[in-house]
C-alpha cells in the first residue's frame, strides 16, 4: 500500500502501525478510552490473516502476548491504566524471561476506576512498573496520531533487538483525535531476523526452556539480574527520545510530554510572539529519562517549569536530573481536567518571574 | 547368559532427560512425567511439542522433559498456551498444571482456554493439596482433609466444598474429551496412557480442547507413607472424584 496521506484516530492509527510493523497477534480485553484499537485490528487482522483473540481479561491477554512472544510472533496487547495494573504481574515475567512485545497503554483518570478522561496520573505506574523485581520497560510517549504510528512502528523493532516489553504511553485524548498520518511501508515478515530462543519444536537441536525461575546455587539469580541490568544500560545508552522546541535562548523551558506537550507548545507559540523567551522540552522516551538533556539545558541557565496532566509525578524524574542547578516550578491538572494554553501562559510567565503565584516552587 | 543375548525391554522415553528429578519418593508427578513422555514418543511428537508449566512442583519440569518448554506465571499456562498455538497451530501443545494452578489461581484461564476450543491438552494433576507450598488446602482437598491451613480437616461450612473442576469444563462447548484416572493402580496407569495418547490424537485432529486429570499421590504433604498415600486415592479420594470418561464427543470408536 503506497504510503499517502490518512486521515486517521489516534487509536486506529496505533493499530494500522502495528500490522505495517509486523505484528500478527493481537491479544485484548475491552476497556475505554480504548475501545477503538482493538476494534480496529479484529477487523484488520482478518484482512491479513493475522491472530485477534479477545481474551477473558488483561491477565490473560498479556500471558497470550507471553505465549506468542515465546512462540516467535511479534505480538501486542492494549490496555488502559486500570487495565494496565492487571498487566503488571505479566510485565514482570515479560522481562524476566526476556520476551519482546508490545503494550499499548492509553492513559485515563484514577485512582481506581477513575473517569475516562486522558490524565497521565500513571507516570509512576508505566515507569516504575508495578510487577515484582529489578527491571525496567521502554516507555515511549507520543504526542500526536502521527507519533502514535511512527513509534508503534519503532516499538516493535526496539523490543525484538532488546527482547523487553515496551510500552506506548497515549492518553484517552490522543487515542480519540482525528489527525492527518503518514504511515511506514508496511515490512516484509520474512526479512526478519531469525530468532535463536523462540519455542516452536525442538526439530534437530537441543530443547529450549524460556522461564524466570532460578533457584540453582552459585548466584544463578544475582547473574541473571546484572544480565538484565547490563541490557537496561545499552538501552539507557542507545535509546533515549526527546524533542527541543525554542530551547535554544529560553530563560523558561517548559517539560510536558504527551497531550500535556500539545498544550504546553500551543502556549509557546503564543508568549513567543509576545517577546517572552520560553521554549519547551519533551521526554519522548519516559523511561529511559533524558536526564542528560535535560540537564545541560538547566546549565545553561533556564528555569524549568514542568506542567502534567496528574499532581506531580514526572516532576519527580526532573527533580532527579536538575538537582538545584536550576529553579523548578510545577504546575499539575489532576482527574483528567484539560487546562487551556492561556492557563498554561499564567504558570509560564509565573515561572519568569519566579513567584510562584501559578503553581508552586519546588523546594528542594 | 552372556550380555550379548539379552535384550533391551524398558528404557528411558526420549522425550524426558536423563535426569534425577527432584520429587518426593511415592510423588505421582514421577509417574505422569513418563507417561506423558512415553505418549509423545509413540506418537513421534518430540520434536513437534510445546509444554507450558505451572507454578507449583512441575515447575522446573523442563529440566526433566526432552522437548521446548515455557514457564509462565501462576495459573496462567492456558493463557500462554493460547499464544504459543495460535503462533504454532501446526505444533502440538500441552500444559501441565497442578489443582492450585488450574482450579484456584487459573480457574478463569482454564474456563476459557476450554470455552474456546483450543487445540491445546491439558494433563492435570490433582493431588488435592498446595505441594510446593509446603501442604496448604487446595481447591481440591477433600472434605475432613487435614492441611496446614485446614488443622482440624477441610470443613465446607468454613472452607468451601472441593471443586470438581474437570466436570465443570465438560460443560462447555469447546472441550471434546475430558477423563479422569488414578496413577494409583497398574489398571489406572495403563487407562492414564490411553487416555493422554486419545487427548493428543483429539488435538492433532483439530477437534478442541482436551484434558485428563490424574489422581496423583502426595505423601509429604499428606503426612502419610507412599503406600498409605496410594491405598488413600483408592480408597478415600475416588469417592469425591469418580475416575471414567467425563465427556467424550470425539465421535471416535474406541469408546
Amino acid at each position: 500500500m503506497p504510503s499517502e496521506r490518512m486521515l486517521m484516530r489516534g487509536s486506529h492509527a496505533v493499530g494500522e502501525a502495528a500490522v505495517r510493523a509486523g505484528c500478527r497477534y493481537y491479544f485484548g480485553y475491552p476497556i475505554t478510552p480504548q475501545n477503538e484499537l482493538p476494534e480496529y485490528l479484529a477487523a484488520r487482522m482478518l484482512e491479513v490473516g493475522g491472530t485477534f483473540v479477545q481474551a477473558e481479561s488483561e491477565v490473560a491477554a498479556i500471558n497470550m502476548v507471553l505465549g506468542a512472544a515465546a512462540a516467535g510472533g511479534r505480538a501486542m496487547t492494549s490496555s488502559s491504566s486500570p487495565g494496565i495494573a492487571l498487566k503488571q504481574e505479566g510485565i514482570s515475567y515479560l522481562c524476566g524471561q526476556e520476551l519482546p512485545a508490545v503494550i499499548i497503554n492509553m492513559m485515563r483518570g484514577g485512582p481506581g476506576l477513575g473517569n475516562i478522561a486522558p490524565s497521565t496520573a500513571d507516570y509512576f505506574q508505566v515507569t516504575r512498573g508495578g510487577g515484582n523485581g529489578d527491571y525496567h520497560t521502554p516507555v515511549l510517549a507520543p504526542a500526536g496520531s502521527q507519533e502514535l504510528a511512527e513509534l508503534t512502528f519503532a516499538a516493535f523493532d526496539l523490543a525484538d533487538k532488546y527482547r523487553t516489553p515496551v510500552m506506548i504511553a497515549g492518553d484517552g485524548l490522543l487515542g480519540q483525535v482525528m489527525e492527518p498520518v503518514v504511515f511506514p511501508d508496511p515490512i516484509d515478515l520474512k526479512i526478519l531476523p531469525r530468532k535463536d530462543y523462540i519455542l516452536d519444536g525442538c526439530a534437530g537441536r537441543e530443547p529450549r526452556a524460556i522461564y524466570s525461575l532460578f533457584l540453582g546455587d552459585q548466584g544463578e539469580l544475582y547473574n541473571h539480574n546484572l544480565k538484565l541490568q547490563e541490557k537496561y544500560g545499552r538501552i539507557i545508552a542507545a535509546e533515549v527520545r526527546f524533542e527541543d522546541y525554542l530551547t535554544d535562548d529560553a530563560e523558561v523551558i517548559v517539560v510536558a510530554y504527551g497531550t500535556a506537550s500539545r498544550i504546553a507548545r500551543a502556549a509557546v507559540d503564543e508568549v513567543r510572539k509576545a517577546g517572552l523567551k520560553i521554549g519547551l522540552f519533551r521526554p519522548i522516551t519516559l523511561w529511559p529519562f533524558p536526564i542528560k538533556h535535560l540537564r545541560g539545558l538547566a546549565d545553561k541557565g533556564s528555569k524549568i517549569a514542568v506542567f502534567e496532566l496528574s499532581l506531580g509525578q514526572m516532576v519527580e524524574d526532573v527533580i532527579l536530573s536538575v538537582l538545584d542547578r536550576a529553579g523548578i516550578f510545577f504546575y499539575g491538572i489532576p482527574g483528567g481536567l484539560i487546562p487551556t494554553p492561556e492557563e498554561l501562559e499564567d504558570f509560564m510567565r509565573s515561572a519568569l518571574a519566579g513567584d510562584g503565584k501559578v503553581g508552586r516552587r519546588i523546594e528542594l | 547368559m552372556s550380555e550379548a543375548k539379552m535384550k533391551k525391554v524398558f528404557g528411558r522415553p526420549a522425550s524426558l532427560k536423563p535426569a534425577e528429578t527432584h520429587y518426593c519418593p511415592g510423588c505421582g508427578h514421577s509417574i505422569a512425567h513418563r507417561l506423558l513422555a512415553e505418549c509423545l514418543d509413540e506418537l513421534k511428537l518430540r520434536e513437534k511439542t510445546v509444554g507450558v508449566l505451572p507454578v507449583g512442583c512441575a515447575v522446573i519440569a523442563h529440566k526433566y522433559f526432552n522437548f521446548d518448554m515455557a514457564e509462565a506465571p501462576h495459573g496462567r499456562a492456558p493463557a500462554a498456551a493460547t499464544g504459543i498455538k495460535r503462533v504454532h497451530p501446526d505444533k502440538l501443545v500441552l500444559t501441565y498444571q497442578g489443582d492450585g494452578d488450574l482450579a484456584a489461581i487459573g480457574t478463569a484461564e482454564t474456563i476459557h482456554m476450554a470455552n474456546r476450543g483450543e487445540k491445546i491438552t491439558t494433563i492435570f494433576i490433582n493431588n488435592a493439596i498446595y505441594g510446593m507450598t509446603g501442604g496448604q488446602m487446595a481447591p481440591t482437598s477433600i472434605i475432613g482433609l487435614k492441611t496446614t491451613t485446614t488443622p482440624e480437616g477441610r470443613a465446607s461450612s468454613r472452607d468451601g466444598w472441593p471443586i470438581d473442576i474437570s466436570r465443570m469444563l465438560a460443560v462447555t462447548d469447546g472441550a471434546v474429551y475430558i477423563e479422569r484416572c488414578v496413577l494409583t493402580t497398574v489398571k489406572g496407569i495403563r487407562r492414564a496412557k490411553k487416555a493422554i495418547l486419545k487427548a493428543f490424537q483429539v488435538q492433532l485432529d483439530g477437534l478442541g480442547f482436551s484434558l485428563v486429570e490424574l489422581l496423583s499421590p502426595c505423601p509429604t504433604n499428606w503426612k502419610l507413607s507412599p503406600r498409605a498415600a496410594v491405598e488413600w486415592v483408592n480408597t478415600e479420594m475416588i469417592k469425591s472424584y469418580s475416575p471414567g470418561v467425563i465427556k467424550d464427543t470425539t465421535g471416535y470408536e474406541d469408546k
